[in-house]
């Protein structure tokens, strides 16, 4: 298949666009395969692209429930960073932030990838103390961070109330690194990559039953029929508790709601990120002209797949609060995922009990920026059933161990992280 | 909006009520081990249906509540006291 550039683009041009082909196959199921990915949506699909890209495991198939990217990959706020405090996830999430700047040309997909910063504001000395130790954390560790005092704020994002009465604004912890991503971009991007190196992507295709004979997995059972593989991996976010029960295990998730509002289209007015100190909010433009802002859980279990207005009510309040031009907005669309939170926040990228099963889960809110990280770690603790040291620490058994990567410090509370 | 109908207050909005977590886990007692207390403080069975969840009524009573809810529908079907057994259907 002909890669996607400029000059194609051209020549198609002047082809009358006859030669564009869909950017991934529809497969259908095979009797087995080397590997099988449950999941199709980024995580999932990233894991495959990279079994076929760094370690040659090109024998593989990702199966989708419906059609990939459209759970919790298309209903993110699509933020990408890496301005974590603990070295085991900062680390991490750098090494996902290194990927996503290659990750158009890894890919041949736009991805519309935009590195136009992220600032978290804060608003009184605690909280500017606890910005400077995590800015210290990052910079330990190799990752840009900055922190911006009132006038800095006012100057990179002046729409934002820093002389606000209740909430003013001390300053703020800016990556400017950090950015957006196109999301169903995405998925669409690493399929098309995935397929181009021998992938199966297999939409509508549900995973009903493990097929677990002397403790070790040997395939899966569908809608489509039986489909064996001496390993599987799990990226299926707030649904992996449902499949873990399949393979005889529970695990320390509990599935939560988190909803996502989008504007009407607006001229530009916001070019960064910007997340409020004093309330659930967080912002951003899309390159459509919407504002896409998000804010807390709704803070009960639910695969619903909706939230309700109070929650909607708050992430409202708190926006006009942060910015109160936003009060003459109309919001046009909301929608909600289902959060696979876990009692740290932080996710799992490891093994599990059953021998050939593997998983990349617990994701809890912050998914979309781990996009191809945990597609890189997950595929290498597949191709060599032995964790990478990046996610060596985000393993099933650390709250075991007394070794739980509390970022927070909110405590074994799945609803708090 | 969920509307949770307390036993001693009546029918009342969901922005009144704090969820506390799964309500059916267990406290080991004092002898039991770390993988027992692991398990009650970590592993959920997290089911996609019907859960007996703590609830508190933090702008009422302020009674913790066990309440019978479905995870997809959010339908709460019946709320009792917290030393009451709530059946989870189909069980």
């Amino acid at each position: 298949m002909p890669g996607y550039s400029g000059f194609r683009i051209l020549t198609e041009g002047l082809r009358g666009n006859s030669g564009w082909k869909p950017a991934w196959r529809k497969a259908a199921p095979k009797p087995s395969y080397d590997v099988i990915v449950v999941g199709g949506g980024g995580h999932g699909l990233a894991t495959a692209f990279y079994l076929a890209s760094e370690h040659g495991i090109t024998n593989v198939a990702v199966l989708e429930r419906g059609l990939i990217g459209q759970g919790n990959t298309g209903r993110n706020t699509t933020i990408v960073r890496s301005n974590y405090m603990l070295p085991e996830n900062n680390n991490f999430y750098e090494h996902s932030l290194k990927l996503w700047e290659g990750l158009e040309q890894s890919l041949n997909y736009n991805v519309m990838m935009s590195q136009r910063g992220v600032i978290n504001l804060f608003h009184n000395d605690a909280q500017k103390n606890a910005a400077l130790r995590r800015g210290n954390s990052m910079r330990l560790n190799g990752i840009d961070a900055e922190i911006l005092d009132r006038d800095g704020v006012k100057a990179m994002c002046p729409i934002v109330d820093v002389d606000n009465g209740r909430y003013p604004v001390m300053g703020g912890l800016l990556q400017r690194r950090g950015g957006t991503a196109r999301h169903d971009a995405v998925a669409w991007g690493f399929a098309h990559a995935a397929d181009a190196r021998g992938v199966d992507i297999i939409e509508h295709c549900e995973v009903t039953g493990m097929i677990i004979e002397g403790g070790a997995i040997q395939g899966v059972r569908t809608t489509r029929g039986e489909i064996r593989a001496p390993k599987v991996g799990l990226a299926v976010a707030g649904s992996t508790s449902t499949l873990t029960a399949m393979a005889g295990f529970d695990v320390p998730i509990e599935t939560h709601l988190l909803q996502a509002f989008v504007s009407e289209g607006l001229k530009p007015l916001i070019d960064c990120v910007v997340t409020f100190g004093a309330g659930h909010f967080y912002v951003s433009q899309s390159d459509k002209g919407g504002l896409v802002f998000g804010g807390g859980l709704d803070g009960y279990p639910s695969y619903g797949q909706r939230g309700t207005l109070p929650t909607a009510e708050h992430v409202y309040a708190a926006g006009v609060s942060m910015i109160p031009a936003l009060g003459r907005l109309r919001g046009l669309r909301s929608w909600a995922g289902v959060m696979d939170m876990t009692p740290d926040g932080s996710p799992y990228i490891c093994k599990t009990p059953v021998q050939g099963l593997y998983m990349t889960a617990g994701w809890c809110y912050g998914g979309f920026k781990a996009t191809p990280g945990s597609g890189w770690c997950h595929a290498w603790t597949i191709a060599k059933d032995a964790p990478h040291r990046l996610n060596a620490a985000h393993t099933l058994d650390r709250f075991r161990e007394g070794r739980m990567l509390d970022e927070r410090g909110n405590g074994p509370f799945f609803w708090a992280q | 909006m969920l509307r949770i109908p307390c036993p001693h207050c009546g029918a009342r909005d969901e922005v009144e009520f704090t969820y506390r977590g799964d309500a059916t886990v267990t406290r080991p007692g004092p002898d039991g081990d770390v993988g027992a207390f692991h398990d009650y403080l970590y592993l959920r069975r997290n089911p996609r249906g019907w859960q007996v969840e703590w609830w508190q009524h933090n702008g009422g009573c302020r009674a913790f509540l066990k309440v019978l809810r479905h995870t997809v529908t959010h339908e709460v079907r019946a709320v009792a006291a917290a030393t009451e057994t709530l059946e989870v259907p189909g069980a």
